[in-house]
C-alpha cells in the first residue's frame, strides 16, 4: 500500500497550531478587550484542540471548561463591570511595544533552542507498560489520584507503586480554603445597628 | 503512521485498532480487574460497593467495544469498498469518510431536532392557550411551520447596528450554535451509536456546553446597547451559576456507575426499569429532579428566563439580531435542550434500554450475537435504530416537559433565579453528592448488601465480564480476520 499524500493528523495539527499562533498574535495586536478576549478564546480552544489530538483528552476538556470556560467568563466580567465606558480601549507606547516584543523574542529563542536541544525520537518512546489504550486515560488518572499506581506495578512483585494522594488532598484542601475565603469577602456586610 | 486520532476511540476506528488493543490487552493483562479493584477494596466482594465492582466492566465494555466495529462505518468501507478500488481507499480515506459520515449525520440531528422542537413549542403552547396554534403550513398540524420559519428568516436582512462591533456582533451566534453543536459529539445515541467514544465523555460534554455561555457574554456586549448588555450580563451570571449544580448532580449517578463513559453509563441500567441510576439510591432520585430543574435553567428556558423574555421585555441579549443570525441563537438553544435532555436519560433514565427485561435482554443478544458474528448483522443493527428510537422518545419527552414547565408557570425574578441557584440547588445538590457517596457504605453495613434493587450493578458487570469472556474465546470471524492484515499495516 502506497503512503497516503496527506497524513490526516499532521495536517489537523498544522491547523490547530496556526489558529493557535495566530490568534495569540492577534490577542496582542487586538486594541478592545472583549476583542482581546475573543482571540484568546480561539486560542486555548485549539490549543484544547491540540490535547485531543494527543490523545489527552482529559487535559483537553479540562481546558475547555477551566480555560476558555472558568477564566474568560471571569476576565470578561471584569472587564465589563469595572470598565467606565462603552468599549474599553487600551492602546499601548512604541516603547512599551519594543520591550514587549523583545522580551517575547527571547523568550522564542530560549523556547527554540531548548526544543532543538532534544532527541526527540528516544523522548518519545514510552515503556510499553504506560502505553494506555489511544484518549481513555481517565482511570490511570484517578487511580493515580487515589494513590496507586497498577500500571507501573510489576507483575509479579507485591511492591505498590505510590500514587499522588498526597499532592491531591492538599490541592483539594488549598481550593476549598479559598473558597471559603471567597465566600468570606463577598458577603453581605452587616450594619451595626443595635 | 500517525492518523485521525481522535477516530481511533470512536467505533469507527476500533476496527483498525483492533490488533493494537489485543497487544496492549495481553501485555497489561487486565491490570485494572486483578490489582485496582483488589487493591482498593480486599477480599470480601459483599463489602465493596459498586463503585469498586463496576471496575471490572471497563474491560468488558472496551472488549464489546471492539466487537461493535464490525459493525461500523470503517469496517463497512474496509469490507465491501476495499476490494474494488484497493489504491483509493486506504486506511487515512476511510478515516476521513468516517468522520465525514459521523459529521453530517450529527448535524442532522442538530438541525433538525430545533424544527421539530420548535414546531412542537408552538402546537403545546397553543393548546395550553386554548388555541390550535399552526394548522395550515404543511397541511396537517401545520407540520412544516419551522421550514417556513426558516426561509422568512434566511429571506431577512441581515442588519448590524452602527454603534455594534461588527466582528464580535456577527461571529457570536455561531459561538453559540458551534458549542451546542459540538455537544453532540460525544452524546450516545444507541449502544455504541456514537460519533467520539471518549472515556471521559460527560466531562467533555459539560466542558462544551458550558462555552456557550461566552457567545451570549459577546452577544450582549458587542451589540452596542445597553438593553442587550444588561439581559447578556444577567444571562452570563445565571448560567455560569447554574453549571455548579448542574455538574454536580450529574456526578451523582458517576458515583454508582464508576465511569465517566456516557456509552459505558447507558450500558449499564440494562435489565429494567429498577436498574435505572433513577432508581439506584434515593439521593440519585431526588438528584434527577433538581438536575432537571438547573437543566432547564441553564438552557434559559422559562421559568428562569427572566434575562430574555423574549415575548414581553425587549429580548435581552439579542435585542439587535435579525434574521438567520437571532435564529442561530434559537437553534443552539432548542438543540441544547436536547443535549440536556440527552444526558439526563443517559445518566438517569437507562438511555438506549426500553426498561422491560425480556425485551432489554433480547436486543443485548441480538447485538452481541451480530457483533460476534453469530447472528445476522440486520437484526444487531435494527436493535440499535429501536434503542436509538427508545433514547430520542425519553429525551424528546424532556424536552416536551420543559415546554410544558415554560407555558405554565410564572417567570421568577432576576434575584429569585440568583437565590434559587446560590442559596438552594447548590447546597442541595452538595448534600445529594455527599449522600451519594455514603450510601453504599450505609447500605453495606447496615444490609450486607451492595445495592437496594434487586439486581445489584456490580452482578450485571460481572456477568458482562463473563458474556465478553466468553465471546472473545471465538471473536476470530471471518470479517475480522480478513481485516487482521489491513490494521497491521495501519500500524506501522
Amino acid at each position: 500500500m502506497n503512503p497516503p499524500l496527506i497524513d490526516g493528523s499532521s495536517l489537523l495539527f498544522t491547523i490547530f497550531a496556526a489558529i493557535t499562533c495566530l490568534s495569540a498574535v492577534a490577542v496582542v495586536v487586538a486594541q478592545t478587550v472583549v476583542r482581546m478576549a475573543f482571540w484568546l478564546v480561539l486560542s486555548l480552544g485549539s490549543t484544547a484542540a491540540l490535547f485531543f489530538l494527543a490523545d489527552a483528552d482529559f487535559v483537553g476538556a479540562a481546558q475547555l471548561l477551566i480555560y476558555v470556560g472558568g477564566t474568560l467568563v471571569l476576565l470578561v466580567f471584569g472587564v465589563m463591570l469595572t470598565a467606565s465606558g462603552p468599549y474599553l480601549k487600551i492602546a499601548t507606547s512604541p516603547g512599551e511595544t519594543i520591550l514587549g516584543a523583545a522580551v517575547a523574542l527571547l523568550f522564542l529563542f530560549v523556547v527554540f533552542s531548548a526544543v532543538s536541544g532534544v532527541e526527540w525520537p528516544a523522548a518519545t518512546q514510552a515503556p510499553a507498560s504506560l502505553a494506555a489504550p489511544a484518549g481513555n486515560t481517565l482511570r490511570p488518572l484517578g487511580l493515580s489520584l487515589l494513590g496507586t499506581r497498577p500500571d507501573l506495578d510489576l507483575p509479579d512483585s507485591d511492591q505498590l507503586s505510590p500514587g499522588y494522594l498526597l499532592p491531591f488532598e492538599i490541592v483539594s484542601v488549598h481550593l476549598l480554603v479559598v473558597l471559603i475565603g471567597a465566600a468570606y469577602l463577598a458577603r453581605a456586610k452587616r450594619r451595626n445597628t443595635p | 503512521m500517525k492518523l485521525f486520532l481522535r477516530l481511533r476511540n470512536s467505533p469507527a476506528g476500533c476496527l483498525i485498532q483492533q490488533n493494537r488493543i489485543e497487544a496492549q490487552r495481553n501485555l497489561r493483562g487486565g491490570w485494572l480487574q486483578s490489582r485496582g479493584a483488589s487493591v482498593i477494596f480486599p477480599e470480601d466482594r459483599r463489602w465493596s460497593y459498586s463503585f469498586c465492582e463496576s471496575l471490572p466492566g471497563q474491560q468488558a465494555f472496551s472488549k464489546q467495544r471492539n466487537m461493535w466495529a464490525t459493525q461500523t462505518i470503517a469496517g463497512f468501507l474496509e469490507k465491501y469498498c476495499s476490494g474494488y478500488f484497493p489504491e483509493f481507499v486506504g486506511p487515512n480515506f476511510q478515516y476521513v469518510l468516517a468522520a465525514i459520515i459521523h459529521a453530517v449525520l450529527l448535524v442532522h440531528a442538530f438541525a433538525l431536532s430545533p424544527a421539530v422542537f420548535i414546531w412542537l413549542e408552538r402546537k403545546v403552547s397553543g393548546r395550553i392557550q386554548d388555541r390550535l396554534g399552526p394548522t395550515r403550513t404543511g397541511g396537517l398540524f401545520g407540520w412544516l411551520q419551522s421550514l417556513a420559519d426558516g426561509i422568512k428568516l434566511v429571506q431577512k436582512e441581515d442588519l448590524c447596528p452602527p454603534a455594534a462591533d461588527s466582528l464580535l456582533f456577527r461571529s457570536a451566534p455561531y459561538f453559540v450554535c458551534v458549542a451546542s453543536f459540538a455537544a453532540f459529539m460525544v452524546l450516545p445515541f444507541s449502544s455504541g451509536w456514537v460519533a467520539v467514544a471518549a472515556d471521559c465523555g460527560l466531562f467533555i460534554i459539560l466542558a462544551i456546553l458550558s462555552l456557550e455561555v461566552f457567545g451570549i457574554i459577546m452577544a450582549g456586549y458587542s451589540s452596542g446597547s445597553k438593553w442587550s448588555l444588561f439581559g447578556g450580563m444577567r444571562e452570563a451570571a445565571q448560567m455560569v451559576s447554574y453549571e455548579i449544580p448542574l455538574a454536580i448532580c450529574a456526578l451523582v449517578p458517576v458515583i454508582a456507575a464508576g465511569s465517566l463513559n456516557l456509552g459505558e453509563i447507558g450500558g449499564m441500567q440494562r435489565g429494567g426499569i429498577q436498574n435505572w441510576f433513577l432508581f439506584h439510591n434515593p439521593f440519585a432520585f431526588i438528584a434527577f429532579f433538581v438536575y432537571f430543574v438547573v437543566a432547564t435553567a441553564s438552557c434559559k428556558r422559562a421559568p428562569f428566563d427572566l434575562a430574555e423574555a423574549e415575548s414581553e421585555l425587549v429580548g435581552g441579549f439579542h435585542t439587535e439580531y435579525s434574521g438567520i443570525r437571532w435564529s442561530f441563537f434559537f437553534m443552539g438553544e432548542y438543540a441544547s435542550m436536547f443535549a440536556v435532555c440527552g444526558i439526563a436519560s443517559v445518566l438517569f433514565l437507562g438511555g438506549w434500554n426500553t426498561g422491560i427485561p425480556p425485551l432489554d435482554d433480547a436486543l443485548y443478544v441480538a447485538r452481541n450475537a451480530s457483533a460476534t458474528g453469530e447472528g445476522s448483522a440486520i437484526v444487531g443493527y435494527l436493535a440499535n435504530v429501536l434503542g436509538a428510537f427508545v433514547f430520542v422518545t425519553k429525551a424528546s419527552f424532556g424536552v416536551f416537559v420543559q415546554i410544558w414547565l415554560r407555558w405554565t408557570l410564572p417567570r421568577l425574578r432576576i434575584d429569585q433565579v440568583m437565590t434559587t441557584c446560590l442559596k438552594y440547588l447548590v447546597p442541595i445538590s452538595c448534600f445529594l453528592f455527599l449522600g451519594a457517596t455514603l450510601w453504599p457504605l450505609l447500605l453495606a453495613t447496615a444490609s450486607q448488601r451492595s445495592s437496594w434493587t434487586p439486581d445489584p450493578l456490580g452482578n450485571r458487570t460481572a456477568a458482562e465480564i463473563r458474556e465478553a469472556a466468553r465471546v472473545s474465546t471465538n471473536t476470530a470471524t471471518p470479517a475480522q480476520a480478513s481485516l487482521a492484515p489491513a490494521a497491521k499495516a495501519t500500524i506501522q
